[in-house]
């Protein structure tokens, strides 16, 4: 009996494929999960963004500045959404993270530029993530360089110098080393408590149920609210670890910034982690056992980390995806977390994103709770 | 504060309690009374609705119809305060196995909200000689321990009522006797049980019993009431080639039931006059006849074959 024996080997490979198709989750989440991973790489993400909102600060509007902003324009890398009256309010919509890019344009720029005095055009940059806004910084080079050169022509032309006819200057705020850990790290927390608050309250649950101990729970006095609000909070105060971890590390391991309120985020803190104990709770009423409830959980996961912006730039991807990212709690605490810690953002600047999380936080503890309900009886 | 009138004789006393899952009627239409202080045994066939009956009992599962009470609190309503006074042991072990004996039942005095919790927690230990096991897995007992485990669990805030989903299922024949001989030991002390089996040799152990199957209740009453309202006359047959003769037995109408006991078959029916003719008909010199009491057993099967499969 010692020999290998195929109709053996058979029996077993076929007993799988029969346990495989009787797991609808799994045999779904086979399928669910690539087909998922193809659309996010192969159509959402984009690692050259372009169409980046940009803000204009022009205080001359002679020819020489409209050519200017017309050739950014037509780079595709800009898409010109506000103009800023004063050098406060760009500042307030970089902050606010309402545009990547401030486009300065010094009043007295054509005139200084016909001296032949290379006029300087400023570029203030929301450089958290380098990623986002590195591509557009080189374009920008390349078109100052270039740009000019038509319009330069006859006796101007000795104007077009060899290092070009304008000066670019580039502030990269709240991250001008652009150093690529000051945008990760933060980022960082966002995601690991989306992975492991969904994941163990997804298990914590429907390791109950499968068990048997649940039946034993119900039998007795506890109610249904206590077993729940019982099971989270623990995980909550694992939630809060996490990011007491991650924040020492990002202080004295990777010298991330701090500039804003340590309370104030570890108060938003709360808000995100109960969305994603949320989460974990519905799926633990979906999943029947506990290997659905991790596949349910990463499937939660991938697009919180694809589509978030928190390993591509956000704004490079094409709408879809960023419609599909701003309804994860997780696209919203990056920026919360990234904000106050790199931007020094307070409440009035967070708010923007505070109300998504809420939203999503009742959206799924209202499913939640209903489908708990509704497995007891 | 107790709705329960003390001089309510009856710890169970239900009618029409029903249960529909989907299109399946799982339960229909029981009706029980079970006085206090008594051992009822609840038996019948896998799938009969057993389980699902006492989870309507302990306010597990509300009943889609019916009504009735449970230690004088209304099973339809009063779902929390039955909780607080049934102890309910379910069919599979369902304490936490990572947890030792004595956080298990820690655990459980706390969600009880037992007042002196170590000392419930050291005398529930001792009278089940779990003592010297206290810091033991739960997950690491063999059977019987973990079966000791749960019944100390659930005696831990001293209900009323005991509801056991077969307790002894896997359990040695020793240790099915001690467990037995603590459930008399709980009654005579006032306690009400209700346990489900399918050991004939328990259900003989019982006050009273009821049979149930497909979700009706077939019989009940003392072991010799069930036994005299199946009217079955039984016959023993001893001798060689057994298998032959329960053939022959079969082409023929009057012996319903042919159930083979080690060396003897037993040979019932509901008719007698027409079973003795099925007998006369087969009957030889080899072999020997006589006709014995109907046992548990013997009745159980009967009901069960003339039980309408509505599963099926």
């Amino acid at each position: 009996m010692k020999r290998f024996t195929f109709h053996r080997l058979w029996a077993i490979v076929l007993k799988e494929f029969i346990q495989m198709r009787r797991d609808r989750v799994t045999f779904g989440m086979m399928v669910g999960i690539p087909m998922m991973q193809l659309l996010l790489f192969g159509f959402a993400i984009n690692s050259d963004p372009k169409h980046l909102p940009t803000a204009i600060r022009a205080a001359d509007q002679g020819p020489f500045a409209r050519t200017l902003v017309a050739a950014l324009k037509q780079s595709s890398y800009f898409t010109f959404v506000r103009e800023a009256a004063t050098e406060e309010e760009a500042r307030r919509l970089l902050q606010v993270g309402d545009v990547q890019f401030v486009i300065n344009i010094p009043e007295d720029f054509s005139r200084r530029l016909l001296r032949g005095e290379k006029p300087t055009l400023l570029i203030e940059a929301d450089a958290t993530d380098p990623a986002a806004t590195g591509p557009a910084l080189s374009a920008v080079r390349a078109i100052a360089d270039s740009v000019l050169d038509r319009d330069l022509a006859g006796p101007l032309a000795r104007l077009r110098a060899k290092s070009g006819a304008i000066q670019l200057q580039v502030h990269a705020h709240y991250n001008p080393e652009n150093i690529t850990q000051y945008n990760v790290v933060p980022g960082l927390m966002g995601v690991v408590l989306t992975m492991t608050m969904v994941v163990i309250t997804a298990l914590a649950i429907t390791r109950e149920r499968e068990r048997g101990t649940m039946e034993n729970l119900l039998a007795t006095p506890v109610r249904p609210t206590e077993v729940m609000v019982g099971k989270i909070l623990p995980y909550i105060a694992v939630g809060y670890v996490q990011v007491t971890l991650i924040l020492l590390a990002a202080h004295f391991i990777f010298g991330v910034p701090m500039l804003g309120s340590l309370p104030l985020l570890y108060a938003v803190a709360l808000l995100f982690i109960a969305a994603n104990l949320a989460v974990g709770i519905t799926f633990s009423t979906l999943a029947s056992n506990q290997l659905q409830a991790v596949q349910m959980a990463f499937f939660f996961f991938l697009p919180s980390i694809l589509l978030s912006g928190f390993m591509f730039p956000f704004r490079g991807m094409p709408e879809w995806a960023q419609w599909v990212g701003s309804c994860l709690p997780n696209t919203h605490f990056l920026r919360i977390v990234r904000g106050i810690l790199l931007k020094g953002n307070g409440l009035m600047e967070i708010a923007p994103h505070l109300w998504p999380l809420g939203v999503f936080l009742l959206v799924a503890m209202t499913i939640g709770v209903k489908r708990y309900r509704q497995t007891l009886d | 504060m107790s709705t329960a009138s003390p001089a309510s004789e009856l710890a169970i006393d239900v009618t029409g309690v029903t249960k529909r899952f989907g299109p399946k009627t799982v339960v229909d239409a029981i009706d029980l009374q079970v006085r206090r202080g008594e051992i009822y045994g609840f038996l019948g066939p896998n799938g009969s609705g057993k389980t699902t009956f006492i989870r309507m009992l302990c306010g597990l599962l509300t009943p889609d119809a019916g009504s009735g009470t449970c230690l004088g609190y209304d099973v339809l309503r009063q779902q929390a305060e039955i909780k607080r006074h049934v102890g309910y042991m379910t069919q599979r072990f369902s304490y936490y196995e990572d947890l030792t004996i004595r956080e298990n039942l820690d655990f459980i005095a706390r969600i009880y909200d037992i007042p002196d919790r170590a000392a419930a927690v050291q005398q529930s230990l001792e009278r089940l000689g779990l003592q010297n096991r206290s810091r033991q897995l739960a997950g690491q007992l063999s059977g019987g321990w973990k079966q000791r485990l749960a019944l100390a669990a659930c005696l831990i805030h001293q209900p009323q009522l005991l509801l056991l989903d077969e307790p002894t299922a896997g359990v040695d024949p020793k240790a099915r006797r001690d467990f037995w001989d603590e459930i008399h030991r709980l009654a005579a002390s006032g306690l009400t049980v209700l346990i489900t089996t399918h050991y004939m040799d328990e259900a003989e152990r019982c006050h009273r019993l009821a049979y149930l199957a497909y979700g009706h209740l077939l019989a009940q009453g003392t072991v010799g009431d069930v036994i005299a309202s199946a009217h079955l006359t039984t016959w023993s047959v001893s001798g060689p080639d057994l298998p032959r003769v329960a053939s022959a037995l079969r082409e023929r109408n009057g012996a319903e039931q042919i159930v083979a006991f080690g060396n003897t078959l037993h040979v019932s029916g509901r008719d007698a006059p027409k079973l003795a003719a099925a007998i006369a008909a087969v009957r030889d010199d080899r072999h020997q006849w006589t006709q014995i009491h109907p046992g548990l057993e013997d009745v159980f099967i009967s009901l069960m074959d003339g039980a309408k499969d509505n599963f099926s």
